[in-house]
C-alpha cells in the first residue's frame, strides 16, 4: 500500500509541473503506467476475491463435537450454527453417530464436551416513532412521538453449551445462557433417552429445550436485534395476554421419531404453559406441540421436505392476589389457544428455501386481557390471524452464505371490533451475509453483517401510526 | 493504447489460468451405481465439505482432523493407494462402484467413519466418483467379478462346534483373541498398510462388523478379506460350509446382538 501511495503522489507532482506542450509519447508512457497500474489493482482485487470465496474449500469447526469425532463443522452444518440433513440425523440420534463408539466411556478422557459463543458487534438501532417525554425527565411535560436511533460498540450474551451423552443411548444438553449483562438462564437443559426399545421412532426427552419447529430459531443465521429472530414465533396481537411462544424453548417432556436418515420425522411435546419460566410462574395448564415432516430426493436438486405443525393449549387469565399482587402458580380461568402451520424447506441447488405459513388464534379472553370471571368487552371476540415466512439461503461454499428473508403477519380478526383492521400486521425483511474465515477443528469464527428493518402497523404509541425499525448489524461470531 | 490493452490480455490470461488451477483439476471421472450416474465435478464440493477434514484435500489421509482421530480408531483412508476395506471384489482388487456407495452410505462401524446415509444417493453416488479420481488405479483397472457367497447352511451345535473348531484352526484368536474381544497376543502390533497401529474387532461390543451387519456381509469379508488391514482374505482356507460354521459360532460371541424387538419389527425403516 505505502509503494502504491507514493506512486500517486508521484504522479501529482508531475501533474502539476506538465508544461502545456507536453509531449504525447510522455502522455503514452502515463497511460500505460497508469493502465499497469489499474490492471494490478484488477489483478490483486480478483485474486482476493478468489482466495475469500474460492480458495478454502474446507471449513471446520464445533467445538464440542468436532472434538469428539474430528469431523469438520461443514459435516453437520450448512452454515454454522444452521444444521444440514446430516447434522439433523445426528441430532434426531441423540448426538450419536452410531458408531458403537458414542458412550463417554469410549472417548479420551481428556474430551471436554463444552462449546462458548459469544459475538462482540457493532450495531445500529433506529425507531421511527418512540414515545419521547417533551422535557427530558418530566413524565408530567407530555410526550411526542420521535424517532430515536442510536449505535455503537456492544456484545452478546454468551451461550455455554455442554451436550453429549451419558451413556450410549442416553443424551444430554446443558446451555446455561448469559444477557450482555451477564445475567444467566437455563436456556436449555435436558436429558434424552434414545432408540428405546430398540427403535428410532422412539425418544423420549425430558427437561428444557427448544420445540421441533419447522425452522430452528435457535439456530437462525441472523442476528440483529430486529432480525434475529422470527416474528412468527413469538407474535402476539396488541394487548393479548397470552404468554407462550413457540420460539420460546418450553419446559415439558417431548417423544420424538424418525426414519434412518430423517426423511420421516415426527415429535409430540406435552410442555407446562410457563413459556419455559422456571419456578411455575403461572398455573397448571399443559400445552401440546406436534409436528410431522417427510422429505424426498429430486435428482439435481436435493431434498424436498414438507411438514405441519400444530401447537395448542390453554393459559390462565386470572390469579390470586396477596396485597393486589399475583401470587406466582396460582393461575386459573385457563382460556384456550391455538397455532396450526404448514412448511416446504427445499432445497434447489444452492439455495435452501424455506417457506412457513402459520395460523392462529387466542381466546377473547386472553385477546383482550380479560379474566375468565370478568365479562368481556363489548363485542369481544377471539383474535386470529395469518403469518409466514420466506427465507432463502444461498450456501455458495460451507466458509460463505447469503441469507435474505422476508416475513409477514396479516391480522384476520381483532380482538375488538374497534380496533383498526390492521392493528399489529407486522412486515419484514432482512439482508445479510455470513464469512468464515477462519476455522479449524478447535474453533470457529464468521463475520457477520446483516441489515434487517420491520414496522408494525397502526401500533405507534401515542398516535396509532405505522411503527417502523431497523436494525443494522456488523460483528464476529465465534465459537470454540 | 494498444500495448496497454496487450497487457490487460495478458493479465486476463493469468487470471483465467489461476482460476483454473485453483478449481483443482476434476478428472473426467464417473460412477455408476444401478440407474444413478455419479460425477466427480458435482463430487468435489460435497467432498470438501464433509470429507476433507480427515481424508485431506488431496485424498491421502492428511486431513487437518487425522492426527486428532480418537486413538482407538483406524487412520483414516489413504484413497491415492486405491485399497478399501470393504469391497465385494476379490483382495488385491479395486471396489466396483456400488462398494464405495455402500460404504459412504453404510459408514464403517467401530472407526471414526460415520454413516453419510443422510446425503442424498446422488450426493453419494457424485462422491464415489470424487473419490475415485484420488487413485490411477480406478483409470488403469478394472475391478474383478464380485465373490460368490455360498448359500447359508443350517443354524446346528455340530455347525457351531465345527465353528469353533476353525476359528483355533486358523488362528482367528492371534488378533481377535481367545473370546473375540480383539485381545489377541498379536493384537497389540498389528499395522495397517501405512504403518498405523489397527485394533481388530472386538466381537463381545456392539452388533455389527465393519462392512456391514448381516451374516452375509461377514461372509463377503471371509472371502475378500480387508485390502489395506491384516485381516487377509480366507477364500483358500474356508470350503463351501466352513464359512457359515464359522460364522455362526462368531455369533455366539457377539453377546450384543439379538433379534430385533417387536417395536423395531414395527417402526425398523
Amino acid at each position: 500500500m505505502g509503494g502504491l501511495g507514493k506512486r500517486n503522489a508521484k504522479s501529482a507532482v508531475s501533474h502539476q509541473i506538465r508544461p502545456a506542450q507536453e509531449s504525447s509519447v510522455e502522455r503514452r508512457g502515463e497511460i500505460r503506467a497508469r493502465t499497469r497500474e489499474i490492471s494490478w489493482l484488477l489483478l490483486y482485487s480478483v485474486v482476493l476475491c478468489s482466495t475469500l470465496l474460492m480458495g478454502s474449500p474446507t471449513a471446520q469447526a464445533i467445538p464440542a463435537f468436532a472434538r469428539k469425532y474430528s469431523l469438520p463443522c461443514s459435516a453437520c452444518h450448512e452454515a454454522w450454527p444452521k444444521l444440514n440433513e446430516f447434522g439433523q440425523v445426528f441430532r434426531d440420534n441423540g448426538y450419536q453417530l452410531g458408531n458403537d463408539r458414542d458412550a463417554p466411556i469410549t472417548q479420551i478422557p481428556s474430551y471436554w464436551p463444552i462449546t462458548f459463543r459469544i459475538t462482540p458487534q457493532w450495531h445500529r438501532e433506529y425507531n421511527q416513532r418512540v414515545a419521547v417525554d417533551n422535557i427530558p425527565g418530566d413524565p408530567a411535560s407530555g410526550q411526542t412521538e420521535q424517532r430515536v436511533s442510536t449505535s455503537g460498540f456492544d456484545i452478546s450474551g454468551v451461550d455455554i453449551w455442554a451436550a453429549g451423552t451419558l451413556a450410549k443411548n442416553i443424551s444430554f444438553v446443558v446451555l446455561p445462557s448469559s444477557d450482555e449483562n451477564g445475567n444467566f438462564h437455563f436456556e436449555s437443559a435436558f436429558v434424552r433417552f434414545d432408540n428405546l426399545a430398540g427403535s428410532r421412532w422412539l425418544n423420549l426427552k425430558f427437561g428444557k429445550f427448544e420445540l421441533d419447529t419447522p425452522v430452528s430459531e435457535k439456530r437462525i443465521l441472523t442476528l440483529s436485534n430486529d432480525g434475529g429472530f422470527y416474528q412468527n414465533y413469538h407474535f402476539e396481537p396488541p394487548g393479548d395476554t397470552n404468554i407462550t411462544e413457540m420460539g420460546d424453548n418450553q419446559l415439558g417432556v417431548e417423544l420424538l421419531g424418525h426414519s434412518a436418515n430423517s426423511y420421516t420425522r415426527y415429535s409430540v411435546a406435552v410442555v407446562s404453559d410457563s413459556d419455559g419460566s422456571p419456578n411455575l410462574p403461572t398455573g397448571r395448564g399443559y400445552d401440546v406441540y406436534s409436528n410431522v415432516s417427510h422429505a424426498f430426493e429430486v435428482p439435481h436438486l436435493g431434498l424436498q421436505r414438507f411438514g405441519v405443525l400444530n401447537f395448542t393449549g390453554e393459559s390462565p387469565t386470572a390469579y390470586q392476589t396477596s396485597n393486589g399482587q399475583p401470587i406466582p402458580g396460582t393461575g386459573s380461568g385457563n382460556k384456550p389457544w391455538y397455532r396450526v402451520g404448514a412448511y416446504a424447506l427445499d432445497y434447489i441447488g444452492k439455495f435452501d428455501l424455506s417457506t412457513v405459513y402459520v395460523h392462529a388464534s387466542d381466546s377473547a379472553y386472553l385477546g383482550t386481557g380479560t379474566a375468565a370471571n370478568q365479562p368481556l368487552p363489548a363485542g369481544a371476540r377471539a383474535p386470529a390471524w395469518n403469518g409466514g415466512f420466506v427465507e432463502s439461503d444461498y450456501v455458495y461454499s460451507p466458509r460463505l452464505v447469503l441469507v435474505t428473508r422476508y416475513e409477514a403477519v396479516r391480522m384476520s380478526q381483532q380482538a375488538l371490533p374497534t380496533s383498526p383492521h390492521a392493528l399489529g400486521n407486522i412486515d419484514a425483511a432482512t439482508v445479510g451475509y455470513r464469512w468464515y474465515p477462519i476455522m479449524n477443528s478447535r474453533a470457529g469464527l464468521a463475520w457477520h453483517q446483516e441489515y434487517s428493518w420491520m414496522i408494525s402497523r397502526d401500533s405507534s404509541p401515542l398516535t396509532g401510526r405505522d411503527a417502523a425499525g431497523s436494525s443494522l448489524f456488523f460483528g464476529f461470531d465465534f465459537a470454540f | 493504447m494498444a500495448e496497454g490493452a496487450k497487457h490487460l490480455v495478458r493479465i486476463g490470461a493469468v487470471v483465467a489460468a489461476m482460476i483454473v488451477l485453483m478449481s483443482t483439476p476434476c478428472k473426467s471421472q464417473e460412477s455408476h451405481i444401478g440407474n444413478l450416474t455419479g460425477l466427480a465435478k458435482r463430487g468435489r464440493p460435497i467432498y470438501a465439505r464433509y470429507c476433507v477434514g480427515c481424508h485431506g484435500e488431496r485424498g491421502d489421509g492428511a486431513g487437518e482432523n487425522a492426527p486428532h482421530v480418537n486413538p482407538q480408531f483406524p487412520q483414516p483412508r489413504d484413497f491415492t493407494v486405491g485399497l478399501f476395506k470393504c469391497r465385494s471384489t476379490p483382495s488385491g482388487s479395486i471396489p466396483l462402484d456400488s462398494d464405495l456407495f455402500d460404504t459412504v452410505g453404510r459408514g464403517i462401524n467401530t472407526t471414526a467413519m460415520p454413516s453419510w446415509f443422510p446425503l442424498t444417493r446422488q450426493e453419494r453416488a457424485d462422491l464415489v466418483a470424487y473419490i475415485k479420481t484420488f487413485s490411477p488405479r480406478f483409470r488403469d483397472e478394472k475391478p474383478d467379478p464380485a465373490v460368490i457367497i455360498p448359500p447359508e447352511t443350517a443354524l446346528t451345535p455340530a455347525s457351531l462346534e465345527r465353528g469353533k473348531g476353525l476359528y483355533e484352526a486358523n488362528k482367528c484368536g492371534e488378533c481377535h483373541g481367545k473370546d473375540g474381544r480383539g485381545d489377541g497376543p498379536s493384537a497389540p502390533s498389528l499395522r495397517d498398510n501405512k504403518g498405523n497401529p489397527i485394533p481388530p474387532y472386538d466381537f463381545t461390543t456392539g452388533e455389527r462388523f465393519k462392512c456391514g451387519q448381516t451374516d452375509s456381509d461377514l461372509a463377503r469379508i471371509f472371502l475378500t478379506g480387508l485390502d489395506g488391514t491384516p485381516m487377509p482374505t480366507y477364500v483358500d482356507y474356508l470350503q463351501g460350509d466352513q464359512i457359515w460354521d464359522l460364522i455362526h459360532y462368531l455369533r455366539t460371541l457377539q453377546t450384543n446382538h439379538k433379534h430385533k424387538t417387536l417395536w423395531a419389527r414395527l417402526f425398523a425403516d
